[in-house]
């Protein structure tokens, strides 16, 4: 390639009529229909959708990484006007990594772990850009820099397992930019990283873009992020583009239904300032555009009882063993002093990053694993002195709901057989009245008694979501801890579970431990946040006092992190830096610091600091 | 939220077998073994000539129309033979690998659940069995408990074992950590039963897989068993034991061998082929 893109408006990248069909059973089915669009020189073009919706078929399409022999690409990709549908597949190979850089999601399993980073950037380096071995040390150095990864000249040697997720991420980065493409696609490259470190990278890409001349196609299933960071979005569904447009004039005036549903289901830090008590998500219908009834709840938090859950003190520790002879060489402070009460009725949202211990408490409190020290008081249980039996019966009280429905759902049980399964365990009812109960209980979440007989393979993601939670209500219990129930969930199925929750607990006056890193969710569904750090509760408050006067520094940086879905704040940087969650390993003599807390407000508190 | 279109309960299982049948290989196979299996098991109604009668007479007659695949040094009737052998050498491959996987698969499942001292003991005494290579642990085994069917059917057993150990622990490991173990803990359930109705249902299909691939292993050991004079004794017959006697005549009566190690080489290839079939029809990836 010789020509270069002479007017900064020319596409990059123009697509015409792609139209991409897998075998299914043989028959060809198109999964990618009739898509057209253009990516400008200097421009982010975002492509939305849910899961299946063809976003990253699209991709895939492009750089044609499909598998030749069950897939069909048809009509036309230009790079830069030129075709690359028809180029042969030894063309095609010089044009991805050269033309086309791309990032993936998943920054563990996309370098190779045997050679340093420094050589894997170095290396394509030298293969597309003919640099000599030292040149291209130099210029490799160069690009960790600009990817900001601190101390670059020490780091270059280093393995991708001495880097954590996000700076794995930025090497990513630099190596996609290596060869200085026209154009980068960028799939999905912050969905699997902590909301602080999501925002870095947000903004890393930003600020590459103003420097550079490459176009930016941005695949994702976040509105949030697309708000941040197009200039230009389309909205996928079912393979088809419903809408697409200028990010502003989409998230203003959205024109088809489906991108108003979208729109609709997804929280908005801050609008729910200055109210107390959590509010269900508006739902729209995808096809008609029709707002469903969603209203409010009433006041569920009854504070005349003492508190269903108290928690004291709870400290869980794992050792850590390494060394020739495998002894214990350090422990890791998973729940360090954690201490927080939860009345009936009411929703305690537990936030924070991967590896803070959240769904350690969670497990610690229903004593799915053995707390070291501390003390539970569940519903009238000393929870970490039962013995075995009584341990049983602590079940009836306390359930939990999980993140993945895919693994949370024993897949060689039926449906019914899965939800009848507590009540039988613990003979409160007879195998047929068992069924009856879970047949009522199907129907309760929203799902027909007669799909029992089924197995959880043949029911979407949101489906199986409903029953491991029709699961947990087989046992009226009366504390749930549902953690990241609802991470894992399309936007539009989230909103639905969200409001299910809400609604069961205003039924049944369940109360809820809400584990959960999504903080426009917890803002939605809790009544009050704990923000935990590194294993500690670091402020613990009221919803509305938390999200609207944080006081831990933490605290702070996590909700500026948090992607805002409003495109006139697009531009506006974080003041970030590149910090990184130090870790909770500490070696064997460690002493924990003895914590204090100071009140800002009623029932709000937060940690001193040092 | 979108309705699924598929019929109602369509196990896991029921997936499985229609699959499998879907593959030729695999029908292939199924088809040799459910023939050669049901002429074992109806010998004794089967208009053939007693497998046990010799016949001066007819010594190492070629394959004639009143012996069919001709006789032996001793006069037996050679079909006969080969399917009284049937049952010999069909049993003890099913039999010995029900054997090692009703004992090898609790312990595998206990030893991966539960771990700890359990699990210790359980591997390191599996891992010492495994040190020993299966034929050689076979004969030395049988060699002990004394020459006879049964007891080479238990050797064998003894020997398939470790592999059974191992594979369910390492699946019972694999599949603890999913949620629903987490699930099931959370509801209430005790280990037994989420040993039984969690683990065993999800670890069982790559152990048929590995059943079906032992039970053509197991086939050839007591061929060798036999040839070795360990395994079927005299005057009933097995394929291995025909093949013993039949090395001595290679030169004179080359049917005696060519019909028990074609008949040894077609199960085995049938127990491959239905093995494989089920490693496919069983994969969650290919879905």
């Amino acid at each position: 390639m010789t020509q270069t893109v002479a007017n900064a408006n020319a596409p990059v990248l123009r697509v015409e009529g792609l139209t991409t069909s897998f075998r299914i059973d043989g028959r060809w089915t198109p999964v990618v229909r009739d898509l057209s669009f253009e990516v400008r020189a200097g421009e982010t073009m975002a492509i939305v959708g849910e899961s299946g919706s063809g976003k990253s078929v699209t991709s895939l399409s492009i750089m044609r990484l499909l598998a030749a022999r069950s897939s069909r690409i048809e009509g036309s990709v230009q790079l830069a006007g030129r075709e690359l549908t028809t180029l042969s597949d030894k063309e095609m190979v010089s044009v991805r990594g050269r033309d086309i850089g791309m990032i993936f999601q998943e920054p563990m399993t996309s370098l190779n772990p045997i050679f340093t980073v420094g050589r894997q950037i170095s290396e394509s380096l030298v293969r597309h850009r003919n640099l000599s071995q030292r040149e291209a040390r130099a210029e490799t150095l160069r690009l960790l820099d600009r990817v900001r990864i601190p101390d670059a000249q020490s780091r270059i040697d280093a393995y991708p397992h001495q880097f954590s997720g996000g700076m794995r991420q930025r090497v990513m980065i630099a190596m996609a930019l290596a060869s200085k493409p026209k154009l980068l696609i960028a799939d999905e490259p912050t969905t699997a990283l902590d909301v602080t470190i999501q925002g870095q990278i947000l903004d890393l890409i930003k600020d590459l873009q103003a420097e550079e001349t490459m176009g930016v196609l941005f695949i994702t299933h976040d509105m949030g992020v697309v708000a941040e960071i197009a200039d230009r979005t389309l909205v996928m569904r079912r393979g088809v583009a419903v809408e697409q447009g200028e990010t502003a004039e989409i998230f203003h005036h959205a024109r088809h239904p489906y991108t108003r549903a979208l729109l609709a289901a997804l929280p908005r830090l801050g609008e729910m300032r200055g109210t107390s008590g959590p509010r269900p998500l508006p739902i729209i219908d995808p096809d008609t555009g029709v707002a469903m009834p969603s209203g409010s709840v009433s006041e569920t938090v009854d504070k005349s009882q003492s508190p269903i859950l108290a928690v004291r003190d709870l400290v869980t520790r794992f050792p850590v063993f390494g060394g020739i002879f495998g002894q214990q060489v350090g422990t890791v402070h998973a729940v360090e002093g954690v201490s927080f009460e939860l009345a009936q009725g009411e929703t305690l949202a537990l936030v924070g990053e991967s590896g803070c211990g959240k769904s350690t408490t969670g497990r610690s409190v229903a004593r799915l694993i053995q707390p070291t020290s501390g003390f539970v008081g569940l519903d009238g249980y000393d929870v970490l002195r039962l013995k075995p039996l009584d341990l049983r019966r602590l079940r009836r009280s306390v359930q939990m709901i999980f993140q993945d429905p895919f693994s949370s759902l024993n897949p060689r049980m039926t449906v019914g057989a899965s939800v009848a399964e507590p009540i039988t365990t613990h003979k409160l009812a007879g195998s047929r009245e068992a069924r009856d109960k879970a047949a009522d209980l199907l129907e309760r979440v929203g799902l027909h008694a007669s799909m029992m007989n089924r197995y959880p393979h043949e029911f979407s993601g949101g489906q199986r979501q409903r029953i491991a939670i029709a699961r947990a209500l087989a046992l009226d219990p009366k504390v749930i801890i549902a953690d990241e129930s609802v991470s894992a969930l399309d936007v539009s199925i989230k909103a639905q579970v969200c409001n299910l929750l809400m609604e069961l607990q205003e039924s049944l006056k369940i109360a809820f431990l809400f584990i959960s890193h999504d903080m426009a969710i917890v803002e939605r569904i809790s009544h009050r946040v704990a923000v935990m750090y590194l294993g500690e509760i670091v402020e613990i408050g009221p919803r509305d006092a938390v999200f609207s006067n944080p006081q831990h520094p933490y605290t702070q940086r996590l909700l500026a992190a948090v992607p805002v879905a409003d495109p006139a704040r697009r531009g506006i940087r974080r003041d970030g830096g590149e910090r990184e969650l130090t870790s909770p390993i500490r070696p064997l003599d460690y002493v924990p610091p003895k914590r204090t807390y100071r009140t800002v407000g009623d029932r709000h508190f937060v940690q001193n600091e040092g | 939220m979108t309705d699924t279109v598929m019929p109602a309960a369509a196990s896991p299982m029921h997936r499985a077998i229609a699959k499998l049948i879907a593959n030729r290989g695999a029908l292939v196979g199924l088809t040799i073994i459910v023939i050669i299996g049901a002429v074992a098991l109806l010998a004794p109604y089967l208009p053939i000539q007693n497998p046990n009668a010799t016949s001066w007479s007819a010594i190492r007659k070629a394959p004639s129309l009143a012996h069919l695949l001709g006789t032996d040094e001793l006069g037996h009737d050679l079909l006969a033979r080969m399917i009284w052998g049937a049952r010999a050498s069909l049993a003890a491959g099913l039999v010995s690998v029900t054997l090692a996987i009703t004992v090898g698969m609790p312990l595998g499942i206990v030893a991966g659940y539960l771990g700890g001292w359990i699990d210790l003991v359980i591997s390191r005494v599996s891992e010492a069995f495994m040190a020993m290579p299966f034929l050689i642990m076979a004969i030395a085994l049988s060699a002990f408990l004394g020459p006879s069917l049964t007891n080479s059917m238990i050797a064998i057993a003894l020997s398939a074992l470790p592999i059974f150990v191992r594979l369910t622990r390492a699946q019972a490991q694999a599949i603890k950590t999913e949620d629903y173990i987490e699930g099931a803990r959370s509801i209430g359930l005790g280990p037994v039963a989420i040993m039984t109705r969690y683990i065993f249902p999800n670890v069982l299909p790559p152990i048929l897989v590995q059943a079906t691939l032992t039970v053509a292993t197991a086939i050839i050991a007591e061929a060798s068993l036999s040839f070795l004079g360990l395994g079927q004794q005299p005057p009933w017959p097995s394929w291995g034991s025909m093949l013993n006697v039949a090395k001595n005549f290679l030169d004179q009566a080359p049917w005696m061998a060519i019909w028990p190690g074609t008949a040894i080489f077609l199960v085995v290839v049938a127990f491959n082929l239905v093995g494989d079939g089920l490693r496919d029809a069983l994969d969650p990836r290919s879905n």
